[in-house]
Order: structure tokens, then sequence, then C-alpha cells
């Protein structure tokens, strides 16, 4: 049985398509199959962040119509031999992802792999709430911004009422924040805030923190995961990320203040 | 922190700070209402269509507040009568 992982959001923009590329290739390359799944129907990103963009042929909407089966949707990452994407498909038929349409898909999945990655679109529709509405976990990517904490809090009440494990009664979704784009320059000038007022204001367990890096344009611009890119900060904020998951304690990385030099400290710049 | 920044912590709370109180506010608020019950609102409105039969109350007279802890839920119910309290028709 697979354990199903959704990556999401509420607010746009805040990294769950970066997110979800990074940490499906961090649990793979730890010799977990993995699939990752694009529920962004309509505007396909994973496919591009991953690099595979021109190997798309099938998609899940494909699957889910009966068009094609899931291993022909499937596209093997050419770095790791455990991972799988399934892209999103480019309708514009935002219904086309019904309830058992992927309860069957994940289903399939799940017989074959160990996790199964969903990266959720923004918002709170159809496509966000089937993204959510099977996982055993939730990674809920965060900015250290008001609107996106606020939608964070948002995400998280429909998290523990709309899912198919709170329709059954079952224990509630493991839910982690995972704060992206983190600037601790900015935070000790007190123009952002930290990991602990975020930590408080949404009471949950923290998952990571990535810094905001140069490191991520540079990923997604040339296709490939961010968390291969061990040398940056994000790289390995990342695979930290991934190792907690996995149930390693680490300490967090990355939170204070790069050294600065004796003069550029004197002038505070 | 420079010598620069030591001037200016003086001159202004950081933004951040603003930002935790607005959110904690926020959130509360958010995590009150979620928690309610869907037939909240329709309580309101009928309790308050019963009172206007005897009294002459406007909408905002009658408050409804829920509240959940781990052992109890309280239903809270708040009628504010006019000063003269006419009754209808008598």
């Amino acid at each position: 049985m697979a354990r199903t992982i959704v990556i999401t959001s509420g607010k746009g923009g805040v990294g769950k398509t970066t997110t979800s590329a990074a940490l499906a290739m961090g649990l793979a390359q730890r010799g977990h199959r993995t699939a990752v799944i694009d529920f962004d129907v309509g505007l396909r990103n994973l496919d591009l962040i991953m690099g595979c963009e021109r190997r798309v042929v099938y998609d899940f909407v494909n699957v889910i119509n009966g068009e094609a089966n899931i291993n022909q949707a499937l596209i093997r990452d050419k770095r790791c031999d455990a991972l799988y994407v399934l892209p999103a498909s480019q309708t514009r038929d935002k219904d086309a992802l019904t309830k058992e349409g992927v309860g069957r898909v994940l289903e399939e999945l799940s017989k074959g792999f160990d996790y199964i990655v969903c990266d959720s679109p923004a918002g709170i529709e159809h496509g966000a709430h089937m993204a959510m509405y099977y996982a055993d976990d939730a990674v809920v990517v965060t900015n250290p911004e008001v609107s996106s904490v606020r939608d964070s809090d948002r995400m998280l009440g429909i998290l523990s009422s709309k899912s198919r494990r709170a329709e059954r009664n079952e224990p509630p979704i493991r839910e982690y924040l995972l704060l992206t784009r983190y600037s601790p320059e900015r935070v000790a000038k007190g123009e952002m805030l930290s990991v602990n007022d975020v930590r408080e204001i949404l009471s949950l367990d923290l998952l990571g923190v990535i810094p905001e890096s140069k490191a991520v344009l540079n990923a997604s611009n040339s296709g490939v995961p961010v968390i291969l890119d061990v040398e940056s900060d994000a790289g390995q904020a990342y695979s930290d990320a991934v190792g907690r998951y996995l149930g390693e304690d680490l300490p967090h990385r990355f939170l204070d203040i790069k050294k600065k030099g004796f003069f550029s400290r004197l002038l505070g710049g | 922190m420079g010598l620069l920044d030591l001037f200016r912590s003086h001159r202004q709370r950081g933004t951040a700070a603003i930002a935790k109180e607005r959110l904690q506010i926020l959130v509360a608020h958010d995590r009150a209402t979620r928690n309610q019950p869907s037939y909240l609102p329709e309580l309101q409105r009928e309790i308050l269509q019963v009172i206007r039969k005897y009294v002459d109350v406007d909408m905002n007279a009658v408050s409804v507040n829920y509240e959940q802890d781990e052992t109890r839920e309280v239903l809270e119910l708040n009628i504010v009568l006019p000063e003269a309290a006419t009754a209808r028709g008598g």
C-alpha cells in the first residue's frame, strides 16, 4: 500500500510544484518507488519543472477516461529509476477529474508504489479538492506573508473536514508545514514573519524551511528538481525535509543570517 | 544588526509584528466560525421572527454565539430589548 501525500497551500505561487518535484525526487533517491501526479488540469506545469515536457503522450485525464492505461501515461524519470511522473491534461474541462476516477487511478498506483505525491492546484475549487481528498499526509506550503498564512489556515480547515479520512471517521490527515521563500535577513530586521511566528499562528509540525534562493529559478529554468542541486541551500533544505518526513531527527538549517564581513555589518547593508 | 539599524529600530516597530498580530486575530475568528454548526444563521433568523411577533426589535438585537471546548458546547443567546419594551398590538 502506498502512502498518498498532497502538496497544497490555497494560495498560488508559493512553491507547490517546486516542492512536489523536490520531495518526490528526494523520496525516490532514497529508494522508495514514487509517483508524482499533477492535479492542475488545464494549467499543467509539473512536467516542465521535472524536465519531461517533451515526453508527455497520455495524461491523467486520458487514464481516468480509459483512453490509455496507467503504464502508458506514467513517464519514468531519466535521472532516477524509482520516480514516475503522471502529467495533468491540458483540457479546459475542469470537471474531468471525477472522485471515482481519481480514486481508481490512486488505487491502481498504490499497488506498485510506496509514495504517491499529489501536486494540488491553487485555490479551493474542484481540482484542489480532488488532490487532497484521498490523502494520508498533507504538506502545507506557506510563504511568510499574511495572505499565504491565512490561506494555509483555510486549507487546514478543509483538510480536516472534507477529506475521505474525515468522512469515514478515520485518523485525520497528518499535516506538516513547509515554509518557503524564507529570508533570515528580513526576519532579523523585523520585516518578515519568523518561522516561530508562522508555527505559532498555524500550530503545525514544521517539516522544513526553504530559504529564498536563486537556485530555485535556476532549477526550474533547466527542468531539474532543485533537490538535485546539492550545493545549493534550497536543495539541501529540501533534502532535510525529506529526511524529516521519513522520521529522521534533523536540525533546521538556513534560519540564521549568513556571516558577513566587518564593513557590511557595520553599515547594516 | 548594524549601526544604521540601531537608529532605524527606534523609529518604528517592524511590520512583521503587525502582520503577526493581525493574523492571530483573523485566524482565531476564522477557526471559531469554521466549527460552528451550519444551522446557526437560520436559527438566529427564526428566533428573531418569533421575538418580533411580540417586541419591536431590529436585526442586530439578537446575537447567537456558539462556543466549543473539549467537554461541552455552549449555545449563547443574547437579546437586547428596547428601553421601553412595548408589546405589539397590545
